[in-house]
Order: C-alpha cells, then structure tokens, then sequence
C-alpha cells in the first residue's frame, strides 16, 4: 500500500516539473516576439549609425538631393520620403471616402445577402498579392490615365497611389464596419425616434459615435500604404524627386530599398548602409503611425452602457 | 382664416418642404453608399478580367513545367512554383510550433501583468511593420550574421518572422474562443493546466487555428519584398534540392517579368499571376472546407 502511494506522489512531482518545463518552453515562444522586435531595432541601428558616421544626420533628414549611386554623392533623404508621402495621399483620396462610405453601406443599408456577398469580395481584394496589384497599375491604370491626361509619364506617382488606395481599402471598409457595428442600436432607435432620416442617423449619431475607431482605422490604414513596397516600385518608377505632381515619376523609400537590393550590394559599402538608413527612416513613420492610431482607440473611446 | 391658423399652415408648409428635402438628401445618400460599394466589386471585376485577358494565351503545359528563359516563348514557371513550395513548407514548420504555443502561452498560462501587456503591444507593434523591414532583418541577421546565403532557409525564416504576429494573434482569437466552462471542468475533475489545454482546450481551436495559419501561409505566398531583400535571385533555372539551395519564387518571377519593357514579358507575368492566384484560391478553400468540416462537430 506504502509503495503505491509513493509511486502516486512523484508521479504528480514529475508532473508538476514537467508543467513547469512546458509552461517555460511556451514562454520563450511568445517572448521569441520580442527577439523580433529588438533584432530589428538592432539592425536598423547598428548599420544606420555607420552610415551616419560619413553622413551628418542633418544632411539625411533636411537634404532635397538623393543621389547615393552618382557622383557627386547627395543624401538627403526627403525626396524618398516625399514620394511614400504621396502615396499615402493619393492612396488616402481613393480609399477612405470611399471604404468609409462602404462601410456605412455594409453596417446601415446592406442586406444580408447583400453583405455575404460584399464582404468575401473585400476580403478577395485585401488578400490579392501586392505584385498584382503593380501589375494592375502598369499595365491598366497607367494606360487609362495617360488618355486622360496625354502628358503622364509611364512611369508615375498616380498609378500607384489608386491602386494602394484599392489595396487598401478593404481594411479601411472591415475596420469601420466593425466600429459601426459596436454602435448599439438603441443610439439609432433614439435617432430613428427623433424623426431623423436614415442618412441623418449615420451621419449624425453613428459615425461621430465611432469616430474614434474610424480615425485609428485611417491612420492604419495610411500606415500600410507608406509602407507598400512593391506596387509603388513597379508603377511608380525609380527616380527620386521632390515633387508635388503626381503624373511625374517619384521613388519612394521601400522602392529604393528594392532598387538597391536588385543590384550588387557588398556587405559594409556605403550603398549597403544606406539601405538601412532609409529602413530605418520608414520604420520610424510607421511605427509612429502604428502607436498614434492606438493612442486614438484609447484616449477617444467611446463607452456605451 | 385668422392670422393664427395662416401661420400654423405656413410653418407645417416649410417643414413639409423641409422634410422633403431632407429625405431626398437621404435616398441620395443612399445610393452614394450603395455605388461605392458596388464600385469596389466592379474593380475587381475589371482586375480579374484584365489579368485573364493578359495571360490567358501564355497559359500553357509548357509553362507550368518550363524553366524561365530569355526567349518569351519557351519560358515557363517551374523553379519558381518548386521555390514557393519549398519556401511555404519549412515556413509552416517553423512558425505554426512558435506561433500557436505563444498564443497559448498568452491566452492560458500568462497572468495578467506588464510583462504580457509588453508582448502583446509588441505583437500588434510587428503586425503592422511594412515587410521589407522584415526584409532587412533578415538580410542583416539570417543572410550576412548567420552566413545562410540566399538559401531557401534563410528565405523562409525571414517569412516565418513576418507571418508570426499573425498567426499569433489569429490563434489567440481562436483559443479565447472555446468557452471557459470547457476549461473549468477539466480543473474540476483534477487536469493540470496542461492537460486541459492539449486536451480539451486545443482540438477545439483547431478549427481557428487552421483557419488562420492557412490565412497567414497565403499571406506569405503573396510577399516578395522580403524574398528580393534576402536576394531570392531572379533568374533560377533550377528546382532546389535543399534548404540551402538558391531559389526563386512565383511572386519574384512575376515581378522579374513585369520589369521587363518587352510586351510578351507582360503576357507572361499575367500568366504567372494567374497561376499564383489559383494557388491562393486553393488554399483558402481549403481553409474554408476545414473550417466547415470541423465546426460541425463542437456542440457548445
């Protein structure tokens, strides 16, 4: 009888150590997250500050010249940024009018079936390569704004700014329609109550309700399009300039990263470093934008009873 | 009639007119929504249609089973479909373990304290870096610190970094899913955490996990920046024998191929285009028929 309830206890004590152990092993996968993190700040900065090291900070971020490869050498960076920046803006024009209005069809208008149509289409176009949608832009879009507009270069800002904002739009959509639907029913039934018309009750009590989530969705959604590497390199072009007309063709900073990648690049050259520099540069506005866009969910949220 | 009943018809005059004008403003409205909408369908449409049109006459035996080649003709996609499978599997191998027991760890085992708020900002953070920065980490950290080279491994652990936020966050969703009670009588009846976890708490989540592990591998199928990145070479004329081996992929192939100012080039890149896309529809309907096929059989 003795042995049996020895056996039972370091049984359970062989157990308890093993939950530990798997309970250990489970934590170093999630924190393995963090390693992500914390091997990308170390790479961008580590290489960034030998690139620093031959060229001053200020050059970098106030420079209007970006002439890395040619000589004479110029570094500054502004022309890549203004070019994501353009994107972003063009992507902005195309993708929140409309995705917000999508949305409010989505969660006011739409009938059932109307919305399980809807939303796997949205949920197509979010899920197409990004290298179709560079095809998209070359080779149909660009064709279709040069019988517009004659002077548009092959290459443009244009193209590619629609067709991120196409890219992204599905994102801008499914966010707000998620904010619109946390809106409770009873907000619209008091509206509704009121005498107010359906366009007035989205207007006017839905969307300022879940104004919060929709800024934060926009600043994600902006976010993602600075950041969109591929599209902008095939339909946007590769020549860095500080421009504000979009039928000109622009580079921007993920294109350049892609750019010099395609090409020879040694390890601890100047040109390797500036790879870096310009990835750091990028990653800063996302992540700023990343955490602006939670700060907004968090500080603006609206509480419903 | 007295001044007062004049004035009452002139004020329900305006307000009819009022509300006239008010509801066509919201049947306006309306159909604003309504064409938008549909506007985003029609542009998809017109992608596919367009695509298909473009490749369509490339789209051949020959191409599936060519090597690529600098004669239009003859070229076809065979290393860079044999490059993506290749990259997809040692991807999955290594980020459905790590991702999954993360979000395990932070849906049962992790109390509710900095260090986990920490990783979950963390991971919500990584979700939305662009990925060629996940491009450049594994450029400065798998190709040039752990001399893999442009090998396959190297590609497909820059891969598995990039989709892990989403795998984590996707398995989360579907663990948070399975009801406490579950959980709760397996304590009762004496289970370990463990236990109740692999046990009851897991085969339940199958359905989500799969769902979204097969979300974030199409996800990864699609990306080329980070393959670029870690130097996946564009011209391949070879299927990979090992994880060490050089390789391209479809999504290289295509871009290699669209950068090209030759229109049968073009043609070919819609072709390939046309291929990867079906690959993607393969696997999220793969993804839906388990998801249908496992939800039957959980009755809450």
């Amino acid at each position: 009888m003795e042995s049996l309830e020895l056996q039972k206890l370091s049984a359970k004590r062989t157990r308890r150590w093993a939950e530990e152990a798997i309970r250990l092993v489970l934590m170093l996968c999630a924190l393995i997250s963090v390693l992500v993190t914390g091997g990308i700040i170390y790479a961008l900065v580590s290489e960034s500050l030998g690139f620093f090291r031959r060229v001053p900070v200020w050059d970098f971020l106030t420079g209007t010249r970006w002439t890395p490869l040619l000589e004479p050498n110029s570094f500054g960076v502004l022309p890549l940024v203004a070019g994501s920046l353009m994107v972003m803006v063009g992507a902005a024009i195309t993708a929140l009018p409309a995705g917000t209005l999508t949305a409010i069809y989505l969660s006011e208008y739409a009938s059932k079936r109307a919305r399980s149509i809807i939303k796997p289409i949205l949920e197509i176009l979010a899920g197409i390569p990004t290298v179709v949608y560079g095809y998209f832009a070359l080779t149909f879009v660009t064709p279709l704004l040069r019988t517009i507009i004659p002077s548009t270069e092959v290459f443009n800002a244009a193209s590619a700014s629609i067709v991120v904002g196409i890219m992204v739009l599905p994102m801008v959509a499914s966010l707000c329609d998620d904010a619109f639907h946390a809106v409770p029913r009873s907000l619209r039934q008091a509206g509704f109550a009121m005498g107010a018309t359906k366009s007035e009750v989205a207007m006017q009590v839905v969307f300022p309700a879940a104004l919060s989530s929709v800024l934060a969705s926009f600043i994600l959604a902006l976010s993602r399009a600075v950041g969109e590497t591929m599209a902008t390199t095939i339909a946007a072009g590769g020549t860095p300039k500080l421009t504000l007309n979009p039928t000109e063709s622009i580079q921007t900073m993920a294109a350049y990263i892609v750019q010099v990648s395609l090409g020879d690049t040694p390890h601890g050259t100047l040109e390797y470093q500036t790879l870096f520099a310009v990835g750091l540069m990028l990653f800063a506005i996302t992540l700023v934008m990343n955490l602006l866009a939670r700060k907004i969910l968090r500080r603006f949220q609206q509480k419903y009873e | 009639m007295s001044t007062h009943d004049e004035n009452v018809i002139a004020v329900n005059k305006r307000q009819d007119a009022l509300l006239r004008r008010r509801k066509a403003m919201s049947s306006l409205f309306a159909k604003l929504c309504w064409a938008f909408t549909w506007l985003a369908v029609i542009v998809l449409l017109v992608l596919i249609f367009h695509v298909s049109k473009q490749g369509i006459p490339w789209l051949n035996w020959d191409f599936l089973t060519n090597f690529p080649s600098r004669i239009p003709s003859k070229a076809g996609i065979m290393s860079a479909l044999a490059g993506t499978l290749w990259m997809i599997s040692i991807t999955a191998l290594l980020s459905v373990p790590i991702g999954v027991a993360a979000a395990i760890y932070l849906e049962e085992y992790a109390r509710q304290d900095r260090l986990s708020r920490f990783i979950e900002v963390n991971i919500s953070n990584l979700a939305g870096v662009p990925s060629i920065v996940y491009g450049l980490l594994g450029l400065a950290m798998f190709v040039r610190f752990a001399k893999l080279g442009n090998s396959v491994l190297a590609g497909s652990m820059t891969m598995t970094i990039l989709i892990l936020p989403v795998i984590i966050i996707a398995s989360r969703e579907a663990i948070r899913a399975v009801p406490v009670t579950i959980r709760q009588a397996a304590f009762a009846l004496g289970a370990t955490r463990w236990q109740t976890v692999s046990q009851h708490v897991l085969p339940a989540a199958i359905p989500g996990i799969t769902t979204g592990v097969i979300l974030a591998m199409s996800r990864a199928i699609g990306e080329t920046a980070p393959l670029i990145m870690i130097g996946a070479l564009t011209y391949v004329a070879f299927v990979p024998s090992s994880p060490m081996d050089g390789f391209t992929a479809l999504p290289i192939q295509i871009f290699n191929w669209i950068s090209r100012p030759q229109e049968e080039f073009h043609g070919l890149a819609a072709a390939g285009i046309i291929v990867l896309l079906a690959v993607l529809l393969l696997m999220n309907s793969v993804a839906i028929f388990i998801r249908h096929r496992f939800e039957r059989k959980i009755e809450w």
